[in-house]
């Protein structure tokens, strides 16, 4: 198109291209949104990469996460130290797992670790109930919560060791009607 | 790009005496590698790292495909090669420029974002599927426009000079008249919008453009093009799907990790979200804890045996409702003083009837008390019987009103020419044997056929509009005078209006796709012999976007309780098929038998419609292509083809279905292996009877002190597991991690570890050792 843009160079536009669903318009819209959130940290030229991190705080304030009971271990799940401050390469890694073209054994491995909010690697039942009290916002009485989470478990634990493995999510989330639809964010 | 020739040159050049030391085997490695390297970088975006790490290693394996392929291609074929190479790089990268471009041009991203973030997905997949919709005719008009409607305009007659073109006198004075350009009579009648107006010279303009073989063309063109489109959409939807779950064999885990809708972006809707949500795990708790009343299953039968019957009544009545109103619109024709509602009759009664049955239907439904996803699926199956029969009895009728028209027509004919006979008889009386020209007869003058498709691309076209009119209306009255009311008559009203009685309406996502696909429907029938359709569908398509979109943000709620008609977005997309198929049996089916008009639209003068298409053959192409066609044609050549079709469709039928028996077979091994498991870890006792009674004849076990080997054998592994699944930091269970694959070769088995061995039984005594080892080896094999 011609317009000169200095927040990239064109081996990293292209590098970005490869590495994930979006077009070069979409980075560059991206990394727009990205610098709002902060726009004092976050400088215009990333032709050197800086390591500059946003934090947990304004990125949960953006429109499309905002409203998300589980925004906060989104956010933990693409940041690479673990407590939520998103790099903008951990940005667009985040937006690329969620985007509509995203495919689904990917986006399961994202909800996999999203939903695991121990970070042990497995689905166990405290993880369900706080899951669970995410969604419901603490409507349901304890007794109500903990059937529930009982019945989820019990339905979806394939080898009876009353967590759930990533095989036992994987196989229970592929077959789900909804949740490629679902499981998708637009930016 | 030049770097990279001189880079592989450069290297080729350097690496020649290395040519020689490089193997046959050494190359198909390095082949191997550089292959496996170029499909890292193909699909390095599904993989699930760190992006950081993906920076890199894409930029490691660009640089070993760069250094390493120049050297691949060597002794003759290595310019060639590289030049390959820089072409396969130029082709991806127009691809990606390519895709750039395209997802640029995809219009209303921010509407559909927004509609997103407030209504959620389900309800923002009606937008999607219309914009899709539009896109499609788009294309259809860009053919219909470019290589009929603008051949016809710029190189064929114009307006007034033959007598098809023109309006025929007795009407001129009313022919500008709004309400008879309103019926699409007039001008509008004699323009390009319908099949009456083209001329059907063989060739037209300088181009010798043959504009009947391209109208034919075009015709076919617009069914095959759709059926593609539906199909590639269709096969890319498919693997979204998701498999045969059964319906009830995850509710509490689907309801706890894909119920929520990550795409709600508004507080509102997200409350609503909540609510609902809340609402569907205490229904199915209590579902859960209830276990199905005994009702009074007679009684329910036959209420919904009644159901079914008045909905069938209702059906029939709404099909010969039509019929008759097609009857009486053909009176009507004859008969010039007609009231506004008399001449619109037909159209206003199909669109009505549109609009009243489907709630009457949902009304009769409550008696069927049935769970509301299959509920939903009865409703839409009712309503698409009820569109297709109206659809189909218009059809028929409209069918019969050809045929008269063919009739008249014949007499019509049969008068023109003996008239014409007689004047030339007349004129070489009078003038001794000179040649006589034309009749200097004003175009507006001659005697005109009644022009049935003329006709029937009228009656669509007008189908359409009143179509368009009923459903705006709709909803500028249903949904916002409805809120207008709400909200304003709220303040002065005895009961809420906003969460009582009326209310905010929900966006109806099924009627609406429903609408939007029968629409289509009518198009596609219709887009024959009305060439000026698709540009008006494509208009009304535009301006249903911009005004659904609005409608649904200023007076639209979001729902309270979601159901998806299907698992996918298949189902539509499958309808969609269906009325594309329904649409084109009419279509080929007056193509095929229909005589066409003898005095206007672009096939007049032949005996049937596709005799354009043998006499390009015979004229315009080669000799051995029309012998090749008329040998093809041969019903001896045809019938085998079709033979081998049924054939292969067996054949394949078969095939699938063997596949399903195999799947179901491994399905329940993997079921029956994992009962076992957790039946052994769980309980004492396996439920299988066989192994079962093995186990009853060990010795006692009680009498048997509890030994301590077992538990060093189970210590390990609750800390193996966190090295079992993180292989790459084998850090301190190394040591464990060999005697836990020798003890437990199942990955999954992990023991509580809360509970102590002795009182499950299990343990220590030898005799259980082969029972354990037997029950280890049964692990193995799933493995």
């Amino acid at each position: 198109m011609g317009n000169k843009q200095t927040t990239f160079t064109e081996e990293q536009l292209e590098a970005f291209q490869d590495c994930t669903f979006f077009t070069r318009k979409e980075i560059q819209r991206l990394h727009g949104r990205y610098r709002e959130l902060a726009p004092h940290l976050v400088p215009l030229d990333y032709t050197n990469n800086p390591d500059i991190r946003v934090p947990l705080t304004l990125i949960v304030t953006m429109p499309e996460l905002k409203e998300n009971p589980f925004r906060d271990r989104i956010v933990e799940t693409f940041s690479e130290d673990g407590h939520g401050n998103l790099s903008f390469n951990d940005f667009v890694d985040m937006f690329s797992a969620l985007c509509e073209t995203s495919p689904r054994e990917l986006k399961t491995i994202y909800a996999f670790r999203i939903y695991d909010f121990n970070r042990d690697n497995f689905i166990c039942k405290e993880d369900l109930k706080m899951t669970l009290n995410k969604l419901t916002k603490g409507e349901l009485t304890p007794e109500e919560v903990s059937l529930v989470c009982d019945k989820s478990m019990e339905e979806a634990d394939l080898d009876g060791d009353s967590k759930l493995s990533f095989s036992d999510f994987e196989n229970m989330v592929s077959k789900a009607p909804d949740f490629l639809s679902n499981f998708h964010v637009r930016i | 790009m030049c770097d990279l020739m001189m880079m592989s040159s450069s290297d080729s050049n350097s690496d020649s005496e290395e040519e020689e030391s490089l193997s046959e085997g050494e190359m198909a490695q390095l082949l191997e590698e550089v292959e496996e390297k170029k499909k890292l970088i193909a699909t390095i975006r599904n993989k699930p790292w760190r992006m950081k790490r993906r920076l890199v290693d894409l930029k490691e394996a660009q640089e070993f495909v760069d250094k390493f392929e120049g050297a691949l291609g060597k002794g003759k074929g290595r310019k060639w090669f590289a030049y390959k190479v820089m072409m396969k790089k130029k082709w991806i990268k127009f691809q990606r420029d390519f895709e750039n471009f395209r997802t640029a041009c995809i219009p209303w991203e921010r509407k559909i974002k927004d509609v997103e973030s407030h209504f959620g997905s389900s309800v923002a997949s009606y937008f999607i599927f219309l914009r899709w919709m539009y896109g499609m005719n788009l294309v259809l008009f860009g053919f219909t426009f470019g290589l009929v409607v603008i051949p016809e305009v710029l190189m064929g007659l114009p307006y007034g000079s033959i007598p098809r073109k023109t309006v025929p006198t007795p009407d001129q004075d009313t022919a500008q008249d709004y309400s008879v350009l309103m019926d699409f009579n007039g001008y509008c009648k004699y323009s390009v919008l319908f099949y009456g107006y083209y001329n059907n010279q063989r060739t037209i303009g300088l181009l010798k453009f043959r504009l009947p073989l391209s109208y034919l063309m075009v015709g076919i063109g617009t069914f095959g093009y759709s059926l593609m489109v539906v199909i590639r959409t269709m096969a890319k939807n498919a693997d979204v799907g998701g498999g045969d779950g059964d319906e009830g064999e995850f509710t509490f885990a689907w309801k706890m990790f894909t119920s929520w809708d990550y795409l709600i972006g508004n507080s509102e809707t997200a409350d609503n979200k909540y609510a609902s949500i809340t609402t569907s795990f205490k229904e199915s708790i209590v579902d859960e804890q209830e276990n199905q009343k005994d009702e009074n299953i007679h009684l329910r039968r036959f209420l919904r045996v009644m159901a079914n019957f008045l909905i069938t009544c209702s059906l029939g009545g709404s099909g010969y409702l039509i019929y008759f109103v097609v009857k009486r619109s053909q009176e009507f024709a004859n008969r010039t003083d007609l009231s506004w509602y008399e001449k619109n009759e037909l159209e206003l009664i199909m669109s009505l009837l549109g609009l009243v049955c489907p709630p009457l239907f949902e009304t009769i439904a409550e008696l069927e008390d049935y769970h509301p996803r299959i509920a939903l699926k009865w409703q839409l199956g009712r309503i698409f019987a009820l569109f297709l029969g109206n659809l189909y009895t218009f059809l028929f009728a409209l069918f019969d009103e050809v045929n008269t028209k063919l009739e008249q027509e014949d007499s019509i004919k049969n008068a023109s020419i003996w008239a014409m006979k007689e004047y030339y008889a007349n004129y070489t009386l009078m003038l001794n044997g000179t040649d006589s020209p034309i009749p200097p007869m004003d175009p507006g003058d001659v005697i005109r056929g009644p022009c049935w498709e003329t006709a029937v691309g009228i009656e669509f076209v007008k189908l359409t509009v009143s179509d368009i009119q009923v459903s705006y209306l709709t909803i500028l009255i249903g949904d916002f005078a409805r809120a207008v009311i709400v909200r304003f008559l709220n303040y002065c009203w005895c009961w809420d209006l906003e969460a009582g009685f009326p209310s905010y309406g929900e966006f109806d996502i099924s009627g609406n796709v429903l609408g939007l696909v029968f629409n289509q429907g009518m198009i596609w029938m219709g887009a024959f012999y009305a060439p000026g359709l698709v540009g008006i569908n494509v208009l009304r398509l535009l301006s249903s976007m911009y005004y659904q979109c609005w409608a649904v943000m200023a007076t639209n709620v979001p729902h309270e309780r979601v159901f998806k008609a299907s698992k996918s977005n298949n189902f539509y997309m499958g309808l969609l098929l269906l009325i594309l198929f329904l649409s084109l049996l009419p279509v080929v089916f007056t193509i095929m038998t229909l005589p066409p008009s003898f005095d206007c639209g672009p096939f007049s003068g032949k005996v049937k419609m596709f005799d354009v298409i043998m006499e390009t053959i015979d004229l315009d192409l080669p000799a051995f292509l029309g012998t090749l066609f008329s040998y093809a044609a041969n019903p001896g050549l045809i019938i085998p083809a079709v033979l081998l079709m049924v054939l292969a469709i067996y054949y394949l039928n078969s095939v699938s279905e063997a596949y399903q028996h195999a799947n179901m077979e491994l399905k329940k091994k993997m079921q029956m292996t994992r009962d076992e498991e957790k039946n052994r870890r769980n309980n004492t006792d396996s439920t299988n009877q066989v192994m079962k009674d093995l186990e009853d004849l060990l010795p006692n076990r009680s009498l048997m002190p509890p030994a301590p080997p077992p538990q060093p054998v189970k210590k390990p592994e609750p800390e193996a597991k966190p090295t079992k699944t993180r292989p790459g930091t084998a850090g301190k269970g190394v040591n464990l991690q060999r005697d836990v694959t020798l003890a437990s070769p199942n990955p999954n088995a992990r023991g509580p570890v809360s509970r102590p061995p002795g009182p499950r039984g299990h343990g220590p005594p030898p005799g259980a050792g082969p029972g354990r080892g037997r029950g280890r080896g049964r692990g193995a094999p799933p493995r």
